[in-house]
């Protein structure tokens, strides 16, 4: 057996795959910021939140969190057109992915606001602060600090999720792979310079994410 | 007029009825120790007063309003009465300097450099002006605890409630928080204090509560309520015979 790799069309399509890695990196970044935003909107309504709103929440967080993530984005893209709702798919795969991580995300923060001890509620609550004003001056960082880790994984689990959106004819970097292994043929050289940029991406939102973290977070001055 | 008036107060969990009908008269600048084992409801009383925990009869009114459980009421009265915690419960991801300046901020809208200014005053207060930029885990539990004072005080209420504040402390720390406190009560502030410092309640406070059973075992200032002891369950939580 013998195979000859070809490179040579990476010069041609660049630009195809400079666009998919455009689309990934900003449907990733669209949906991390809204989904993250959204889970914790939803873990304080869980945690925390009124008592009509828990089962509403909880619906939802079990709907995603149950179901296969290319079924929601068909239902997005090809369903909610019969309720007279339409989106490019752009937009589609990002409510998707903001809807997909907000469950996911939701669960896990609200592991940090469960873990938070009561005398914090406590201490908040004799100062005169309100329930809510507690949960976001009090509450909130600690228990994302908690959980950042975890939080973390799920951002890269959805990245790498996002080729799915391809389906949709999201021009990701998935759909861009797919283009170009069906004007080249060469299917190797096309997925395994796929999957590096896919590396690469991920080892780079992870360190974007630790530094975040270590941004928001509280550190001991180092002596 | 009594600044806090707690009359017939009853306060149960479930079946079980923590305190039974307790009315305690404090006036302004006094020092209030409630004493008595575990059990007996004095940290359930100290709760109930800043609103941690809802009574179920009898009223509590402090300087003239009157607890109601409702969130209005219930920011009026803990701005009147501060409390500190065993625990100390301070902010982690905060610094000693923002922890007194939070409440200010978010509560009563101080702007930030006037809250500041505040912290730094406070601090100062109870000793710690130098740690302003320190986390609490890099504060001894002495000193974490003064910052809860100072984080209190910076509210400026008009009664602190101490809850077992030194119970947590490695013995050679508890004397600075009492030191603190006892200037405190020097200056006129209120405070009710649920502590096992006999001899701090002793030489500070002006009247001592014996609870026992969820009730006001006795009441009197200390040289009374230390030296006579009149009913046999506080001799025997006092050890006298």
């Amino acid at each position: 057996m013998r195979y000859h790799f070809d490179f040579g069309w990476l010069i041609e399509y660049l630009p195809v795959l400079l666009k998919g890695i455009r689309i990934t990196v900003q449907l990733i970044l669209i949906g991390a910021v809204l989904g993250v935003a959204l889970g914790t909107a939803c873990a304080w309504a869980r945690a925390l939140g009124p008592k009509w709103l828990k089962p509403v929440v909880a619906t939802y967080v079990e709907l995603i969190r149950n179901t296969p993530f290319l079924i929601q984005l068909f239902f997005v893209f090809f369903g909610l057109p019969s309720l007279g709702i339409k989106m490019s798919e752009l937009t589609a795969a990002n409510l998707a992915m903001v809807v997909n991580l907000g469950a996911y995300s939701c669960e896990i923060i609200r592991a940090g606001i469960q873990a938070t001890p009561r005398g914090q509620f406590e201490a908040g609550a004799s100062l005169a602060m309100s329930p809510f004003q507690t949960f976001w001056y009090v509450v909130l960082v600690p228990a994302l600090q908690r959980i950042w880790p975890a939080l973390s994984s799920q951002v890269v689990i959805v990245m790498l999720g996002s080729a799915v959106v391809s389906q949709i004819a999201a021009e990701d970097l998935t759909f861009a792979a797919n283009f170009i292994q069906s004007r080249t043929f060469r299917a190797f050289e096309t997925y395994i310079v796929s999957t590096l940029i896919y590396l690469a991406l991920a080892i780079l939102l992870r360190q974007l994410l630790a530094g975040l973290g270590w941004m928001l977070f509280p550190r001991k001055a180092s002596r | 007029m009594s600044l806090i008036a707690i009359t017939e107060v009853k306060k149960r969990f479930g079946d079980n009825e923590v305190l039974k009908g307790i009315s305690i008269d404090v006036a302004s600048g006094e020092v209030v120790a409630i004493i008595g084992k575990s059990g007996s409801g004095k940290s359930t009383l100290l709760r109930c007063i800043n609103g941690l925990e809802t009574i179920d009869e009898g009223s509590i009114v402090v300087a003239g309003a009157q607890f109601l459980s409702d969130e209005a009421h219930l920011k009026a009265l803990r701005l009147k009465v501060g409390m500190i915690f065993q625990q100390f419960n301070l902010f982690p991801h905060l610094t000693a300097g923002g922890n007194v300046m939070l409440s200010q901020m978010v509560v009563k809208k101080t702007p930030k450099t006037d809250a500041e200014a505040v912290a730094r005053k406070m601090l100062d207060r109870v000793g710690l002006a130098h740690k302003f930029d320190a986390l609490p885990d890099e504060l001894s539990g002495g000193q974490q605890q003064r910052v809860a004072i100072a984080r209190a005080l910076a509210m400026q209420p008009i009664a602190l409630l101490c809850d077992e504040i030194t119970s947590a402390l490695d013995p050679e720390l508890v004397a600075e928080v009492l030191a603190v406190v006892k200037e405190l009560a020097a200056e006129g502030m209120t405070l009710v204090m649920v502590t096992h410092e006999m001899r701090f309640a002793r030489d500070v406070c002006s009247r001592v509560v014996f609870m026992h059973q969820g009730r006001v075992h006795e009441i009197g200032a200390p040289e009374e309520v230390f030296a006579n002891p009149r009913t046999p369950e506080l001799r025997q939580f006092l050890g006298v015979q």
